[in-house]
């Protein structure tokens, strides 16, 4: 029963004086099956959408002899993201935040432009219980052998139809966390080990987990995930607009509904009479139960399934199709004003601006993709001691510096530091170059920190001492560590203090 | 109120109902949800079986073990266990290489490096500061001016036997009390401490006679400091020519150390440190910056 259903019920029983319940029972649904273009599409994107989801960790990807080979891999013990050639340190998380605020427009250009696309093709919680109502179909029969069943008592062979539905959705659901592991590591790899139980324990908890969730939610929750756990009904309601297209039944077309019969008759006659032979189709049909003739309703996530149950009955009845189709609340007033409705209009501020900053985010993420540096450095200054006196009366500071080599090829990289003339720099036991910088080994796609002292002659620290602009307070001059590759002539360089007495 | 609670339904929502009554208004017969109730009985048993297992009652001067034998202090010791055992090779490795070796391998000196920091900072840090910074009477470790010497070696001489400690190898020999044992009179002590400051370059107070500062160094402190005031590292006899000051510069702490004596302390780590730890250690202090 959809929450409309339900909400004019309780009215009804307010006015005649009766309190209602304050907890209704979910009314278990019989989906029946549907053909039809809609239903075509829907089982085009299953399949495609599965396909990509079960056998993407498989893709190889050759990034070099140092590095995975999958081509999409989250890499948590070594903090790397792979995406075909994206590679993502955890200090580029903000990548992350680029793909989720275009994540959340697409959302709303989807909502703009044809209503709840997201929920009744794309959302994962669609496209699972789909595939679970197919097994469902397949081993229990359609809607009328499911109801009669649920009424008749346990038998041996309605026993096994169960039995073999929940095995095989529990087969599913094992195969669905099986796959979402295999994101997290090579996929050949863990899967050999999966099959011979050497996984690691933290595999086969994932898996559990996945499973309960997919069998529980795709199998046992279904629409009650989009109507009572999901917050996109309620956001979508306040951002939806006159223009966007949403899956409405056309009830200036449809009404006044009656049966065929009387529909003929009073046609014959030549009185009017609606097209909705009110045959309840759209609702049978329905994966949430809803009367699609109620209106646009929060628990309708426009599958467009009733589109087809209507439309076979409508040619079956000989009247045109697409009593029930894409179109917009304002059009159907329009006609019922006796006005021409109006054609859609996709292109509007609001399509055009979310396509704006879709586009601009992720080429905007694209460009620092393509250009950012291959090498970092970042510095940190001891805590204790701030300084050291040695014992010729020269002042020196510690750092502890890291270096980040994001290139496929192991690199050395000159450390020198800037901002304090005859400042020398040491990294014992590293080598120095010609010019007195530290040389820095740091391996394919790593990172090394090295532990790095600044020393200034005794005469250039009392000089600095005696100069101090910021008298009183912490004496201390403002140095560069400038790193740089001399191979490819880049260089990066990160700021810090150098401490006098 | 009527007992009949099973025979009377509620038309409304089909409910049986309690049997209790106020005013007309009938109490429903709603059980607890099946699932909920197993999940109240299925706790009931598990607490029973956790009794049963691990340790629960507490009694009068001890507690029930539970029949799995398991405690929080066996825990800890399991996992100290498995940490040692998984730093077996490296330790194994740190304990037959020589310092030197240690220090030249990158693998052995980062591993070194990290047990020494944390050994410095449960053992040495009281005193020396965490970050080996030191302060007065506590030598900076991070500098290169060592009393005892600052070679791998001697640094690890100096951690293992101590300094002036029950260890019978400990380094020993003490800056003498001259003033208040009677051996240098106030305006020689003054006069002296003058002339020390003079080494390293320091102000002078007018009129010092630096002299006569010099004549009573070479004849009471150059057997230990030197005739140059550089020191000795046999006996911890501070380089008196550089700028670095243990106790510091100001002419009153010299003169209060030629009065009453110096002579810091620190204790012997051989028998409450493993040796390899010691050996880290030193490699962690040599490598602070100042190793010789």
């Amino acid at each position: 029963m959809s929450v409309k259903q339900q909400q004019s019920k309780e009215a009804a029983l307010e006015e005649s004086g009766v309190e209602s319940p304050l907890y209704a029972a979910r009314a278990k649904i019989y989906p029946q099956s549907v053909h039809g273009r809609f239903r075509q599409i829907k089982w085009a994107i299953l399949i495609v959408t599965l396909g990509i989801y079960y056998f993407l960790p498989f893709i190889r990807w050759d990034r070099g002899p140092d590095e995975p080979s999958q081509a999409v891999l989250v890499d948590l013990a070594h903090r790397r993201f792979y995406f075909f050639f994206i590679e993502i340190w955890p200090q580029e998380f903000y990548y992350i935040t680029g793909l989720l605020i275009i994540a959340a427009f697409a959302l709303f250009l989807m909502n703009a432009v044809a209503g709840r696309l997201w929920c009744g093709y794309l959302c994962p919680q669609t496209v699972w219980t789909d595939l679970f109502m197919l097994v469902e179909r397949w081993i229990e029969g359609d809607r009328r052998e499911r109801m009669l069943k649920a009424q008749q008592s346990l038998t041996v062979e309605i026993f096994a139809e169960k039995l073999l539905k929940h095995s095989t959705w529990l087969f599913i659901a094992w195969w669905t966390g099986g796959a979402w592991v295999l994101y997290f590591a090579d996929a050949p790899t863990l899967v050999m080990q999966l099959i011979t139980f050497h996984g690691e324990p933290v595999a086969y908890i994932w898996i559990a987990i996945l499973t309960f969730t997919t069998y529980f939610l795709a199998g046992h929750m279904r629409e009650q995930v989009c109507t009572y756990m999901c917050p996109w009904p309620r956001i979508q309601a306040a951002l939806t607009d006159e223009w966007a297209l949403n899956v409405t039944y056309r009830y200036d077309r449809g009404e006044p509904r009656g049966s065929l019969k009387k529909g003929e008759a009073l046609r014959s006659t030549g009185e009017t009479a609606g097209d909705c032979i009110d045959c309840y189709q759209c609702v049978h049909v329905c994966p949430t139960g809803v009367d699609i003739r109620d209106g646009l309703q929060i628990d309708c996530i426009q599958c467009g399934l009733c589109i087809d149950a209507c439309d076979t009955v409508m040619e079956r009845v000989g009247r045109p199709t697409g009593l029930i189709g894409y179109d917009t609340e304002m059009n159907v007033q329009r006609r019922l004003q006796g006005l021409a409705s109006l054609p859609a209009r996709i292109i509007r501020a609001r399509t055009l601006l979310y396509t704006v900053l879709i586009v601009g985010v992720g080429s905007f993420m694209l460009y620092t993709l393509l250009t950012r540096s291959e090498l970092g450095v970042s510095v940190l200054h001891d805590r204790n001691p701030l300084f050291v006196r040695m014992s010729d009366g020269s002042i020196r500071n510690g750092f502890t510096i890291r270096v980040t080599n994001k290139a496929a090829t192991s690199r050395d990289f000159h450390l020198a530091v800037q901002g304090i003339d005859g400042g020398q720099i040491d990294s014992p036991p590293l080598p120095h170059d010609e010019n007195g910088r530290v040389i820095i080994n740091v391996g394919t796609d790593q990172t090394a920190e090295v532990r790095v002292l600044v020393t200034v002659p005794k005469d250039l620290a009392q000089h600095l001492a005696d100069h101090d602009d910021h008298a009183g307070q912490d004496k201390s001059i403002d140095i560069k560590f400038r790193l740089s590759d001399p191979d490819t002539r880049s260089y990066v360089a990160a700021s810090d203090h150098f401490f006098t007495p | 109120m009527s007992d009949d609670h099973t025979s009377h339904v509620d038309a409304h929502t089909g409910t049986t109902t309690t049997g209790h009554e106020w005013d007309g208004i009938r109490e429903l017969n709603t059980p607890l949800p099946k699932w909920w109730l197993t999940i109240l009985y299925g706790t009931m048993v598990w607490a029973l079986l956790y009794v049963i297992a691990y340790p629960a009652i507490p009694l009068w001067q001890s507690f029930t073990k539970g029949v799995l034998g398991w405690s929080s202090r066996g825990a800890v010791n399991d996992d100290i266990a498995a940490l040692h055992s998984l730093r077996a090779p490296m330790v194994a490795k740190l304990a037959s290489a020589s310092l030197s070796d240690i220090e030249k391998d990158p693998l052995m000196r980062a591993f070194a490096i990290a047990e020494g920091k944390a050994a410095f900072g449960n053992n040495c840090a009281p005193c020396h500061g965490a970050g080996a910074g030191g302060s007065k009477g506590y030598p900076n470790l991070n500098d290169d001016d060592w009393l005892w010497g600052g070679t791998l070696e001697q640094i690890s001489t100096t951690i293992t036997h101590g300094i002036r400690s029950t260890d019978p190898d400990a380094h020993a020999g003490n800056m003498p009390a001259f003033g208040r044992d009677g051996i240098l009179k106030a305006d020689e002590i003054s006069i002296v401490a003058d002339y020390v400051r003079s080494l390293s370059g320091l102000e002078t107070e007018k009129g010092a006679d630096l002299k006569k500062g010099a004549k009573v160094f070479a004849d009471n402190c150059a057997p230990c400091h030197g005739d140059q005031g550089k020191g000795n590292m046999e006996l911890g006899a501070p380089n008196l020519t550089d700028a670095i000051w243990l106790y510091g510069p100001e002419k009153a702490t010299i003169v209060e150390g030629l009065t009453y004596g110096r002579g810091g302390v620190m204790p012997a780590w051989k028998d409450r440190l493993e040796a390899t730890t010691i050996k880290a250690l030193t490699v962690y202090v040599h490598t602070l910056g100042g190793g010789q």
